[in-house]
């Protein structure tokens, strides 16, 4: 069982080093003359304004806060789909009222303008 | 088990794994010189043409024009992370390849959750792109992570429900069952039966990979090249490595979900399904691989850039309520045998 998992966790690593590589390469291979200007942050020619980590919008954690929640669905629907054809009719409409809990969260957060980009 | 046999079992893996990224590579080497070209010919140019015969060379000029290149850590950014956010991107984008059937039974790891280790690793890549652009300290780094977390974070719903339906319609986590349950005929390849679901995937896998027309995280023509404007060189060749093997992933599961992996499309048509039977799967598994990893560059060169709000409206206001309604049209379909197909 588990051990099935095993060469993922090679491939896992294989990756990493796919990734590590080619940047040590890079770095044996190519020049190193750092200096102030070059290695100022990007900001189309001039010196940058201020540092780049300030307040963004808070409808980016909006949009997180409600993946968490579909994305908790999806994990609740993944035993119950896999099983469609074992399981009691409990089970089944069970699911069918979780999903139309659901929905209705769904309808209230689009009548609260929550997924409104403006 | 003692220890010169897991070490003889270990070199196997290695050689599987080995067997994998090489095609892959070649094919992201292959991917990269067809995109040009294709894209060239479809504005009626002619695309790169200097390097062997039909320019056929120039992914190795251009690796090795990128290995030579000065890779810039710029004084403001997080140097560690900086580091880190390549390799976080490329590695998943790899290992996600140890659970696709190539052919029956030419599967690295057949594990049961197949499923879910595919979805957990295609959304591992959001992190690589979102510390990019918090390690680079740029605000344009910054603005393109963020647009491209919010994007991923509302196809992958989308993407998850579609693949809830396959799970429906298959009763498998495991990719290789949820192919052979799609044997018999093209018409029973669940592109059919699951024609809403497959479209969804197909239009949150160019999402997730942030490529045209969702391709506002790099969105040359307002954020520069967004989350790595600040890596140059190899650096920003891993990234692009990540990028290209990431759609050639998303092609290979449209093909293993909705187009029957390794199955013939001639099965059960008498007289072709004969005289095609020589065919290896895995060559019917290539064609279909090819067919959407060209269909990436059609789209590019087909469609504009989508606005961000638009493509936000698209994401949660069309495809997650397409997603609810099919799911349950196709749990109550398996649920009660209903024909033609359960």
């Amino acid at each position: 069982m588990l051990e099935n998992y095993f060469p993922i966790l090679v491939f896992l690593g294989v990756g990493i080093f796919i990734g590590l590589a080619p940047l040590a390469l890079g770095r044996l291979l190519g020049p190193h003359k750092p200096d102030a200007e070059k290695n100022s942050p990007y900001e189309c020619g001039f010196n940058a304004y201020e540092d780049a980590r300030m307040p963004f919008d808070v409808r980016f954690y909006l949009v997180a806060i409600l993946f968490i929640i579909f994305d908790l669905e999806t994990a609740f629907l993944v035993p119950w789909a896999v099983i469609i054809h074992k399981m009691s009719w409990l089970a089944f409409f069970g699911m069918g009222v979780f999903l139309l809990l659901l929905l209705i969260g769904f309808i209230y957060e689009w009548k609260k303008g929550a997924l409104e980009w403006e | 088990m003692n220890l010169s046999q897991a070490i003889i079992e270990l070199i196997w893996i290695v050689l599987g794994i080995i067997a994998i990224i090489v095609p892959v590579m070649i094919g992201v080497l292959a991917f990269t010189y067809a995109e040009r070209k294709v894209l060239a010919f479809m504005h009626v140019r002619i695309g790169p043409n200097r390097v062997g015969p039909f320019g056929f060379f120039q992914p190795l000029a251009d690796a090795i024009k990128l290995l030579h290149k000065e890779i810039i850590i710029p004084a403001v950014a997080d140097k560690f992370i900086f580091i880190l956010a390549p390799v976080l991107s490329i590695a998943p984008a790899l290992a996600a390849w140890a659970v696709i059937p190539f052919a029956q039974g030419w599967v690295l790891a057949n594990i049961n959750a197949g499923i879910l280790y595919v979805l957990a690793m295609t959304s591992f890549g959001a992190y690589g792109i979102l510390l990019s652009g918090w390690a680079s300290n740029s605000k344009y780094a910054l603005f393109g992570s963020l647009r491209s977390a919010a994007q991923m974070v509302a196809y992958e719903i989308a993407m998850g429900f579609a693949l809830i339906g396959v799970m429906l319609a298959a009763g498998s986590l495991n990719l290789s069952q949820i192919v052979l349950a799609q044997s018999g005929g093209i018409w029973h390849w669940y592109w059919l039966p699951l024609l809403p679901l497959f479209v969804v995937y197909l239009i949150s896998g160019v999402s997730e990979t942030n490529r045209a027309p969702f391709d506002v995280a790099e969105g040359e023509s307002e954020i520069v090249a967004g989350y790595h404007v600040e890596y140059g060189g190899m650096a920003f060749g891993v990234f692009f490595l990540a990028e290209y093997s990431n759609m050639l992933l998303i092609s290979a599961l449209v093909s293993l979900f909705f187009l029957g992996g390794w199955l013939s499309p001639l099965q059960g048509i008498p007289g072709l399904e004969t005289w095609f039977a020589w065919v290896p799967g895995v060559i019917w598994f290539l064609i279909k691989i090819i067919f959407f990893s060209f269909l990436y560059l059609w789209l590019r060169a087909t469609f504009p850039r989508y606005r961000y709000d638009q493509i936000m409206r698209l994401g949660w206001k069309v495809l997650i309520p397409i997603t609810l309604i099919w799911i349950v049209v196709v749990a109550v379909a398996a649920r009660f045998n209903l024909p033609p197909w359960w």
